[in-house]
């Protein structure tokens, strides 16, 4: 047997220079051009500085040269993961503007496109955050479920991925005939590969070891720092506009708001995040069924939509749960045809905000999970 | 367009090809192009679905690099911003001889839907880098980035390294009487 020498140095008085490096904005793992400007003391993160501005794609000073309307396909290209979502908050706060009130169907419709593309969202969401995690087989398994509702929206938008499908005062068109069987189908699929995922996923060991205990957002701080959407209700928070302050007819629907609870570590670190996620996806497909049962066969989607929209001298702010978080729309009219401007309150951006809080002291193969488990989009930070 | 199209019954003869120096490097490349992993907007998400399950776009036998160097061809997906516009020459400058460039998307076609009122966004990520092959779209379909990556396959087979004066007249001709 051999004996081991210990060294008798203490390490933490060891001075070492800090070292700093660039992550991105060319970086498989930064979710897009986002630049992390990362302070490291060995292995250790000290400080993470996130420069943005590589996809700033001026939405809101385009905004302001196109009329109500024309806005739309721009919105859809802030959040291009979940469109949906994004043109449901600017089409409801211009109907507000204008004092719209859409039909019936026209509500329903939309509100089972938002749900599927919050599946959708959260199935990339946590894809990816199992590719940061090291996980490969779960991406396969998630994309391929999301191109199945990504094939609903295409037989009943005509897009794939950017579909300025809700219009002001209606829809577009109206669904296909077959809309309601395929929804419930994808419905079974969605639940039976969260099942799947869950087994390879969620409860894998590695995984649990990889993000359990990482990344702690206590309640206080993302409060402090205007977190919302899964990061908020992470951290043990149960803040959900769908339930806070109803929009649409989500006051109609019965669903659970899920939070992390800490399970296998503390309560708001990468896994609650990541389950939160997982679970939310069920309460959607709950909404969609509640919805499809609901929803009224017959109806005009376009008996609303106004000729000219010109609403009249005034400013609205609205706000919907996307899956990412508050998306709000602050929209000032001075009386034309044309928005005298438009402000975009970004989830991501405010989420992406809280990231050097969370990361400092973790191990910087932690910091790319950390950054997987927030879910940034950068059209929408940047915008 | 393959080295095995030459010839009418190429493994009859007991497996041997002949063919030139030049038609065995250009299949060897056009066969095995590696890209650069790398996403800017909304075409990266149908670009992530293609490397997925449904498209998979791994059986053109190519890899995702994670590093210029050791990237064939690189695909702008996405809106190319004057502050990403620097980035994306110095990738372009770092990736090693022979390299292609694949633009998918309007927005890197031509500036897309920000050609207009967008003071911050390129016009078109030829200005900066040559682009070999255009993908139209906004976001264009997996299948049309596909058919995007068969035309640059298609190019490199044909693609000139010794007689190159020689070589493209060859094609000119074959362009204009339609049959590349």
């Amino acid at each position: 047997m051999t004996t081991r020498k210990i060294l008798d140095i203490d390490f933490s008085r060891i001075d070492t220079d800090r070292m700093r490096l660039n992550v991105g904005p060319q970086h498989p793992s930064t979710h897009g051009v986002l630049r992390l400007e990362v302070e490291l003391d060995g292995e250790v993160v000290t400080n993470v500085i996130p420069h943005i501005g590589y996809l700033h794609r001026c939405f809101e000073k385009i905004a302001e040269n196109m009329n109500y309307q024309q806005v739309i396909p721009y919105v859809d290209r802030m959040d291009y993961i979940s469109s949906m979502n994004n043109e449901l908050p600017y089409v409801i706060a211009v109907e507000k503007l204008l004092g719209l009130k859409v039909p019936e169907k026209v509500e329903y419709i939309r509100v089972i496109m938002a749900e599927l593309n919050r599946i959708a969202n959260h199935q990339i969401a946590i894809a990816t955050f199992g590719l940061d995690a090291g996980a490969f087989t779960p991406f396969l398994y998630l994309f391929r479920d999301r191109e199945y509702i990504l094939w609903i929206f295409e037989k009943a938008t005509g897009g794939r991925l950017l579909f300025n499908y809700f219009w002001v005062g209606g829809l577009a068109n109206d669904v296909y005939p077959t809309f309601k069987e395929d929804v419930l189908n994808i419905v079974k699929q969605v639940r039976k590969t969260n099942k799947d995922i869950e087994e390879l996923l969620i409860y894998n060991k590695i995984f649990i070891d990889r993000t359990a205990n990482i990344g702690v957002l206590p309640a206080d701080v993302a409060i402090n720092y205007g977190c919302s959407g899964p990061m908020l209700r992470g951290s043990g928070v149960p803040f959900d506009l769908r339930k806070a302050e109803p929009y649409s007819i989500y006051d109609r629907f019965d669903f659970e708001i899920p939070v992390g609870k800490g399970e296998v570590g503390t309560v708001g670190d990468c896994w609650d995040r990541n389950i939160v996620r997982m679970r939310e996806i069920e309460q959607s497909c709950r909404i969609i069924e509640q919805a499809i049962a609901q929803m009224p066969d017959t109806g005009d989607v376009q008996s609303a939509i106004p000729k000219k929209v010109r609403p009249p001298k005034g400013e609205v702010y609205f706000r919907c749960e996307n899956p990412k978080g508050e998306l709000g729309f602050y929209i000032i009219s001075d009386g034309k045809d044309k928005p005298y401007r438009v402000k975009g309150r970004a989830p991501s951006f405010v989420n992406l905000s809280v990231l050097p809080e969370i990361s400092r002291g973790y191990l910087f193969a932690d910091l790319i999970v950390i950054l997987g488990s927030i879910d940034i989009v950068l059209g929408e930070i940047d915008r | 367009m393959g080295l095995l199209d030459r010839l009418d019954n190429p493994y009859e003869t007991g497996g041997i090809i002949l063919g030139t120096l030049e038609d065995i490097l250009n299949w060897g490349r056009s066969k095995s192009d590696w890209y650069l992993h790398f996403g800017l907007a909304c075409c990266a998400i149908e670009f992530m679905s293609m490397n997925a399950s449904h498209f998979d776009f791994m059986r053109f036998g190519i890899i995702p690099r994670a590093t210029p160097r050791q990237a064939d061809f690189i695909m702008i997906t996405g809106t190319v911003t004057l502050k990403m516009a620097e980035r994306i020459k110095v990738l372009w400058e770092q990736m090693a001889e022979p390299k292609y460039c694949i633009s998918v998307g309007s927005c890197a076609n031509s500036g897309g839907p920000y050609w207009q009122y967008g003071y911050h966004v390129l016009k078109g990520v030829d200005r900066i880098i040559p682009v070999h092959v255009y993908v139209p779209g906004c976001p264009p379909r997996p299948e049309a980035m596909e058919e995007g990556m068969m035309k640059l396959q298609s190019l490199i087979d044909r693609q000139a390294i010794f007689r190159k004066r020689e070589k493209l007249a060859e094609n000119e001709n074959l362009i204009k009487s339609n049959k590349m």
